[in-house]
């Protein structure tokens, strides 16, 4: 990489990662899809979700034969918990799977809407946090709920932009620009983009990093998304790191006034 | 995973469907039994983790509920 484009890496707990797109792996046709499109994202952490297994006899290969642990970073979710309880048991199966002490600490309201509890998220971040896990914690974009969480030693603190899966993108700029001044650890906006745009928007207003997955797996091509939303990334990084101009109401001519032949006396 | 000596079996849910074990098995030897790679899998009974660690060691009891769960595709 140019110097010019040099960048530190995304530091989340014991955590460090060089790419600041962070994908899941739900919703793909197969495994070798998956695979691919991890790779092509760029994306060096990977998000998975802890289910039942399958007790048939017919078992087929498991989607982590499909990641390579050197390569990526897997961060288990506790998506599809609804308590607090509930959440910290499937962290602790993660773990005992993983080895490793990164969780994403997701506690739903309800299936409808699948916004987080607030309340719920706060119980369950302090019991995991007491457990010696890096809890990197899925919240509402609440400046203030940030800072609490903070406070009870997460991680990374990871607003949805707007509900899971809903394609709406960053909904309230000014949330999160708050968010931003107000927390020390990694803002990475989880849940809610739809396409490349929504996270060159999430990068440039200073998000640490962006957390998608429906947005690449549920496009018509998912592969080329894959490299949209690692360009996204990479094009709103730099262009928060290099200062955007101030918004002005009026034009402000790129050309030199002086020397113009229009205008002059003939 | 059907016992018919019910003097040698254990009755228990995994995976939320009721079966019968053979008495004394352990998680360990459960897992085996039921063909389920160790490494992509963790266990809880009763709500409470059992670590693998200790899985040689846990003999399956009468009435406990255990979940075998791995890790799949999510967001």
């Amino acid at each position: 990489m140019m110097d010019h484009e040099a960048d530190t890496p995304l530091v989340v707990g014991d955590t460090v990662l060089r790419s600041r797109l962070l994908v899941g792996t739900g919703k793909y046709k197969d495994l070798e899809e998956t695979r691919r499109a991890l790779e092509i994202s760029g994306s060096d952490c990977v998000t998975v979700a802890v289910r039942r297994v399958n007790l048939d006899a017919s078992k087929g290969p498991s989607l982590l034969d499909a990641i390579d642990r050197t390569k990526y970073q897997i961060l288990p979710n506790t998506a599809g918990c609804f308590d607090a309880s509930s959440a910290v048991r499937t962290a602790e199966l993660a773990r005992d799977v993983l080895g490793t002490k990164l969780v994403k600490l997701e506690v739903l309201g309800d299936e409808k809407t699948l916004l987080p509890d607030p309340i719920g998220t706060l119980e369950a971040t302090k019991e995991l946090v007491s457990q010696g896990f890096d809890v990197m914690v899925y919240c509402s974009d609440d400046p203030r709920l940030g800072v609490r969480l903070q406070e009870l030693g997460a991680k990374s603190v990871m607003p949805a932009g707007s509900p899971i899966g809903s394609g709406q993108g960053v909904l309230n700029h000014n949330a999160l620009r708050i968010l931003l001044e107000l927390v020390s650890v990694p803002v990475i906006v989880d849940a809610g983009v739809g396409t490349a745009s929504d996270v060159a928007i999430a990068m440039e207003l200073g998000a640490h990093g962006v957390l998608l997955n429906t947005a690449i797996a549920g496009a018509r091509e998912p592969l080329r998304m894959a490299a949209a939303m690692r360009d996204a990334c990479r094009a709103g990084r730099n262009a928060y790191l290099a200062g955007r101009i101030e918004k002005k109401l009026y034009a402000h001519a790129s050309s030199p006034m002086a020397g113009r032949i229009a205008g002059a006396q003939l | 995973m059907q016992h018919n000596d019910s003097d040698l079996a254990v009755r228990c849910t995994v995976n939320g469907a009721e079966t019968c074990v053979p008495a004394g098995i352990t998680i360990a030897g459960l897992l085996e039994q039921m063909r389920l790679r160790p490494e992509i899998v963790a266990v809880e009974v009763n709500a409470r983790l059992v670590p693998r660690a200790t899985w040689s060691a846990r003999a399956v009891q009468a009435n406990e509920r255990i979940e075998i769960v791995t890790l799949v595709g999510g967001g």
